[in-house]
């Protein structure tokens, strides 16, 4: 009799996990073509020693992978587009976490969904189209120009259009809802009894803050970093365009390699390079946000 | 709800066979005795007026097809042989499409415009070898510089106010590899192609750095900054020059007296084409005053290389006021195909200049 429920259990269990890879084989199926297979046709590329396209004479080398310690311009420009990468999360999640927290807590519901859209807004514009409007704003005799010489007459010109803050002003803008949205979810989560008990057991705000709020939200601050983060160091268009002769970063160089030279397999190693050094530096900080989410506890 | 009928399937079987069997349906057109060109899109001959002009003088149809790289049109004449009865060929490009037996031999006693060409074109390296001509030049264009008229006076005539302390901070220079070392191997007074002093030209792109504001790569975002007068000075292609003059930004146009940097497109006949009469009459009707003028007029041809058809063009025409002046087509250096290990070379050198640009 037992055994027979035990069976039945078994078979049931099995029939429910049949079902479930059945559900997300779609999914995994398309990760396959649209990740795994694109991502394994460039680390293929990244060992020839010629492009595949024009001639039929390409080896097998570790050249283009070599090249990246031989020429010293490929470590500077990497840790230019690291150091880029991490002030952009950093502001972001500066940003973002009091963004996050006042959507979450301090707006009504109407209010909430109105300011909420228009964090998405830019988001369902082309990048290109919010970097040009960039362009507009920040140069000289353009908007903010403009703007401040009418609250200070005789200010001067005030363009800060191809310096290094337009670059950083861009991608701020253009990460930054990633990491409110992330942010304004943790802190959704974030149970009322929890800030009561923390007050009536007296502790000011600051320290609810820093004891409660932020170890509460470390995971949407995580989440939000790392969407940030990731995209902006291999960030090409926003540099290039807002930059000016301060916008060569190690994406700009990637970009050269596959649209000027056409020379795919040194592009293909310095991206994964650069993906190599990314998962590095994340791997470093992962353990950082679990620990101080354990302090909680 | 469109409900799938047989009949609606069969239509739409239909128009997925003729996208993916799009050869066939250029095949087609020999019958017809037509001509299939390939060529830029954009680039004067597909303008339907000049097609039915053609069509009404000869007789004969053209069917275009397009390529959106040199290394595209190579491909498309490689891989469907027979295909294509003319076809555009960059200067750069006729030796090897030659060599490769993409193109054939010309017989120019059918051309009556051949004689009027730029004898320095037609009879150039690149489309003539021995007796055999491979390529008919069609149309030219220069890289110089453009100065924004109201902020710097007078226009310049040399490469090196490139380098002028008064400019600094207000050049803007195209993020591009082998025109960066083409201009400071000018600018060092060294062959364009193939500058023998290679760290002369490294320093000479070094001592840019004051003046630069900023780089551009499509000609449209140089066109941008001239109009908001965030710099006063660039290297420039003679088209967008043109058109920029057409949109009245103050800009003029010059090829600097140490050299500027020339091109030029051919037309071809295509190998295999069974309809070369057609081809070689179309050619000839492509370099006609008549096509020709309506070209420039409507906006957006390159000079043509048609001596007769210069004389002819309207006189407030680009092509004639700048680029006419036989002195700016005299100062002109044409390219070289560099090959791949050249063209890594100067984008690893242009590279080490721009990371300390930053």
């Amino acid at each position: 009799m037992t055994g027979a429920i035990v069976e039945n259990r078994q078979s049931a269990d099995r029939a429910s996990a049949w079902r479930g890879y059945a559900l997300v084989s779609p999914a995994y199926l398309w990760l396959l073509l649209a990740v795994f297979l694109p991502l394994s046709a460039m680390v293929y590329f990244s060992f020839l020693s010629s492009n595949v396209f024009d001639s039929g004479s390409a080896q097998f080398t570790l050249g283009n992978y070599l090249s990246f310690i031989r020429r010293p311009v490929y470590p500077i420009l990497l840790w230019r587009s690291v150091l880029l990468g991490i002030i952009v999360t950093a502001l972001c999640c500066f940003i973002g976490l009091f963004a996050g927290l006042a959507l979450a807590r301090a707006l009504p519901g109407r209010a909430r969904a109105l300011v909420f859209m228009l964090i998405l807004l830019p988001f369902w514009t082309s990048g290109l189209v919010r970097v040009f409007s960039w362009v507009v704003v920040l140069r000289t005799g353009g908007v903010l120009d403009s703007f401040v010489n009418w609250l200070v007459p005789g200010a001067g010109p005030t363009g800060i259009l191809y310096t290094y803050t337009a670059i950083v002003i861009g991608l701020v803008h253009a990460y930054l809802p990633y990491m409110i949205i992330t942010c304004y979810l943790s802190a959704l989560a974030i149970d009322d009894s929890i800030l009561d008990a923390a007050r009536s057991l007296g502790a000011t705000w600051p320290r609810v803050f820093r004891r409660v709020v932020l170890p509460l939200m470390l995971p949407g601050l995580g989440v939000g970093a790392v969407l940030t983060f990731v995209p902006v160091v291999g960030s090409f268009m926003e540099p290039r365009l807002l930059g000016g002769r301060s916008g060569t970063v190690f994406g700009t160089i990637i970009e050269d390699q596959f649209t000027a030279v056409f020379n795919w397999p040194l592009g293909a190693a310095l991206s994964f390079i650069m993906l190599a050094v990314v998962l590095v530096i994340m791997a470093i900080s992962a353990p950082l946000l679990r620990d101080r989410r354990e302090m909680l506890k | 709800m469109v409900s799938l009928t047989r009949r609606r399937f069969g239509q739409f079987g239909l128009a997925a066979a003729a996208t993916l069997a799009a050869p066939a349906y250029i095949r087609r057109s020999i019958a017809a005795g037509d001509v299939r060109m390939l060529t830029w899109k954009g680039m004067g001959s597909d303008f339907p007026d000049a097609v039915e002009k053609f069509r009404a003088e000869t007789g004969i149809g053209v069917v275009h097809d397009y390529f959106t790289s040199e290394l595209e049109m190579l491909t498309k004449l490689r891989t469907n042989p027979g295909a294509y009865d003319v076809a555009l060929v960059n200067f750069v490009f006729v030796d090897q499409a030659a060599k490769q037996k993409l193109i054939e031999p010309l017989d120019v006693s059918k051309l009556t415009q051949f004689q009027y060409l730029q004898p320095k074109l037609r009879d150039s390296k690149y489309t003539k070898n021995g007796d055999t001509y491979w390529g008919v030049a069609w149309t030219w264009g220069s890289t110089g510089i453009i100065s924004n008229t109201t902020k710097i006076k007078p226009t310049p005539d040399s490469i090196q106010a490139l380098w002028d302390p008064a400019h600094a901070g207000r050049v803007t220079f195209r993020d591009d590899p082998v025109e960066a070392v083409s201009w400071a191997a000018i600018a060092t007074g060294q062959d364009m192609n193939f500058p023998a002093d290679l760290k002369l030209v490294k320093e000479k792109l070094l001592a840019l750095k004051p003046q630069i504001q900023t780089f551009w790569k499509s000609s449209g975002e140089c066109e941008q900054m001239f109009a908001a007068e965030t710099v006063d000075i660039s290297p420039m292609w003679s088209g967008s020059a043109g058109r920029m003059r057409k949109r009245d930004i103050p800009v003029d146009y010059f090829a600097p007296k140490e050299g500027g940097i020339g091109w030029f497109d051919t037309l071809a006949v295509a190998a295999g084409t069974s309809n070369q009469e057609g081809a070689l009459k179309f050619i000839d009707y492509l370099q006609s005053p008549e096509f020709f003028i309506g070209w420039d007029e409507r906006g957006g041809a390159p000079a043509p290389a048609n001596l007769e058809t210069q004389k002819q063009l309207p006189d407030d025409s680009f092509n004639k006021t700048v680029l006419g002046d036989p002195k700016h087509f005299e100062s002109l250096i044409f390219m070289e195909d560099l090959g791949d290990e050249k063209r890594q070379e100067y984008l690893d050198l242009w590279e080490d200049v721009k990371a300390t640009f930053g």
